[in-house]
């Protein structure tokens, strides 16, 4: 699955240009989102920087999976703007976006069963005919190994359990080597230590310099590991900021409608986020 | 509101440096590149490198039976020729030495054989490689044009032409009128068995029954509407038989089958990509709206080849990719031009049967190729289900 495929037919596609910490990769400006005759997203905006991990969280329904389709241009605007690399995600075409975003779904699926490492391979398919084509082998196996599936790049994706594919698809999003990375609940279907893993994969990502967007129920998780976090609450953005700053009793009792503590760990002082329950 | 690094608690999530080295591989991978021991795991293990062997196996396979077969079928039938004066007829042809034979084997060989052994070729290429086609365009493995209805619906138009006795574009009209039907079936069977990127067993069998039942009742209008030489040939072509091929039959449908297989493998990796599902497709740079417009005309563009001058042929479509990718893995790049090749195979082997079994009588190619199918599509249909639990 490699050359021939679409000499001659490329259009001239933008290069993507270089990225310094700080920079605005994916935003969006007053967004409203309709699906279908429900508003799902009314006014929201958000910034996603270089160098930042950047978590949406809040309850079902709130808006976070639809803002991050929007930021990927999945779904269209019905008012206000999403840029990505500063420009309007409709003047973008799917060959130029995809040298600049990588999307997680949140849920993988494959029609046929393609072996893992042809799967994460996919991942270099917006490379195709470029120099970075070069990086290929290297960029498989680094995201390979660092979602821990090297083990099983042979076998067949279908064969895999839902955990493991979860992987392969969060391998093939970070082989692809784009600047702006939007992951739609990248530990759903993970154990303890692989969500560790992966949001520590975040972590590297946004210390080489890459914007990382990720949608997480945990907040235990999104207080650890994001440098930022928006709280959507029924289409609105109603905090943005350090977890420790917008991760308060009142705020989180509120939006989840279910009575929250927020409390230093003993030991390290981190913010630590619990479901008050009954004795 | 705006939050720098130092707000975060400094090295973000707890300690990073207590970790083994393997357990960032990433950051490793760009840091220490030169000095690094590889311990690193391989870049390709070992399985999918020994199988990345097995394309090439199966197309050198294939051709060389594809000769074979060439020759047979050259050679055997009621006036048997051998195959050394097969060859030297050939290389005489070309102009690389040989001679030619006496009248009545020349002739049986260059007005009889060949031009039905290039349509055989034609038909089984198409055929193979719009089955390839429509399984990956469709994300299904039991999509074809005859199951699903666009072979019909390309048929629909022959049998238009026929019944009407137009022939306004000359040898052209048949194959003309049946791509336009099977653009339009392709096109309807597409917008109605879809929802979601995704095509489910159900609906798409479904729409395969209602679209050949409309489809069978047009033609049967138009059967009613014929007059009785115009039904004889209808009737005759609808068995699926390659036993009128004529060198301007083979004209008629060549271009739209060059067309056809030539383009469809520029599609390959993206047909891959499509495996993933549309929005994934779409965020590695997929135009999935044009990818969709384009392999549905090249699908009916070949459909229409193959039904216009030998009637509706199931299953090629259906069995010959399914078999390659149980053998070489689902990738298009090998899948596409392997089905043509396949299908050719089939073909010819499947002509060489329908008119040599029975001799001096000769089977449908049709029937033949549906009493060997139907079998494999029964069996695929219950292994489908059997992985995914039930239909519904």
């Amino acid at each position: 699955m490699k050359k021939l495929n679409l000499r001659g037919l490329r259009t001239r596609t933008v290069r993507p240009g270089p990225v310094a910490p700080g920079d605005v990769l994916a935003e969006a400006a007053d967004l409203h989102v309709r699906l279908g005759a429900r508003e799902v997203l009314s006014g929201v905006d958000v910034e996603a920087r270089a160098g930042e991990v950047l978590a949406l969280v809040g309850p079902n329904g709130a808006g976070k999976s639809t803002l991050l389709g929007a930021l990927a241009a999945d779904l269209p605007a019905a008012g206000g703007v999403v840029r990505v690399h500063g420009r309007p995600v409709s003047d973008w075409s799917a060959p130029e976006l995809a040298l600049r975003r990588a999307v997680l779904p949140q849920s993988a699926s494959l029609s046929f069963p393609f072996p893992v490492e042809d799967v994460v391979r996919m991942g270099r398919a917006p490379w195709a005919g470029r120099p970075e084509e070069e990086e290929d082998d290297a960029a498989v196996a680094s995201a390979m190994a660092a979602t821990e599936v090297t083990g099983f790049a042979a076998r067949p994706f279908s064969a895999l359990s839902g955990g493991e594919r979860a992987r392969v698809a969060l391998a093939r999003v970070l082989a692809q080597r784009a600047r702006l990375l939007l992951l739609d609940e990248p530990t759903a279907a993970l154990d303890l230590r692989h969500q560790e893993l992966v949001l520590r994969v975040c972590r590297e990502r946004a210390r080489e310099g890459d914007a990382v967007v990720v949608v997480l129920h945990d907040l235990g998780l999104a207080a650890a590991y994001a440098h930022r976090v928006v709280i959507l609450c029924a289409g609105r953005a109603v905090a943005d900021g350090a977890p420790a700053e917008v991760f308060t009793d009142r705020l989180l009792s509120d939006v989840y409608k279910q009575p929250v503590e927020v409390f230093p760990h003993p030991r390290t002082g981190a913010v630590m986020v619990a479901p008050v329950r009954g004795s | 509101m705006t939050v720098t690094d130092e707000a975060v608690p400094d090295d973000g999530p707890p300690p990073a440096e207590d970790l083994p080295v393997e357990d960032m591989p990433d950051r490793a991978d760009r840091a220490h590149q030169a000095d690094r021991v590889p311990e690193a795991p391989p870049v390709r293990a070992p399985s999918p490198r020994t199988r990345r062997g097995a394309p090439w196996l199966l197309t050198v396979a294939l051709a060389v039976l594809l000769l074979l077969l060439t020759l047979a079928s050259a050679g055997l039938g009621a006036y048997e020729i051998s195959p050394g004066d097969v060859l030297s007829s050939v290389a005489h042809r070309v102009g690389l030495g040989g001679g030619e034979l006496d009248r009545v084997p020349e002739s049986v060989l260059w007005n009889v054989r060949f031009p039905r052994i290039v349509l055989a070729l034609l038909v089984g290429a198409s055929l193979g490689c719009a089955g390839a086609l429509m399984q990956g365009v469709f994300g299904n493995p039991l999509a074809e044009p005859g199951v699903i209805g666009v072979s019909s619906g390309a048929a629909v138009g022959a049998v238009a032409v026929i019944s009407l006795g137009l022939d306004f574009l000359g040898t052209w009209t048949v194959p003309a009128f049946a791509f336009v039907a099977g653009l339009g079936t392709a096109l309807l069977v597409y917008s109605m068995s879809r929802s979601g990127g995704r095509t489910e067993v159900v609906t798409l069998i479904l729409t395969g029954i209602a679209v050949n039942a409309f489809a069978g009742a047009l033609i049967g209008l138009f059967i009613f509407l014929a007059d009785t030489a115009a039904v004889n040939q209808i009737t005759f072509w609808q068995l699926g038989s390659l036993s009128q091929a004529t060198w301007p039959k083979v004209w008629a449908v060549l271009p739209c089958a060059a067309a056809g297989l030539a383009v469809a493998p520029f599609y390959a990796r993206k047909l891959d990509l499509l495996s993933l599902g549309e929005r994934p497709a779409r965020h590695l740079g997929v135009d999935v709206e044009r990818l969709r417009v384009v392999l549905v005309l090249v699908v009916a563009l070949l459909t229409a080849a193959a039904v216009s001058v030998s009637g509706v042929i199931g299953f090629v479509g259906l069995v010959v990719p399914h078999l390659l990718r149980m053998a070489a893995g689902p990738g298009h790049r090998f899948l596409i031009p392997g089905s043509a090749l396949g299908g050719a195979v089939v073909l010819l082997a499947g002509d060489l049967a329908a008119r040599t079994v029975a001799e001096p009588a000769e089977l449908p190619l049709g029937v033949l190729t549906a009493l060997f199918g139907s079998p494999f599509f029964f069996w695929l249909l219950r292994r489908t289900r059997r992985r995914q639990g039930g239909w519904a």
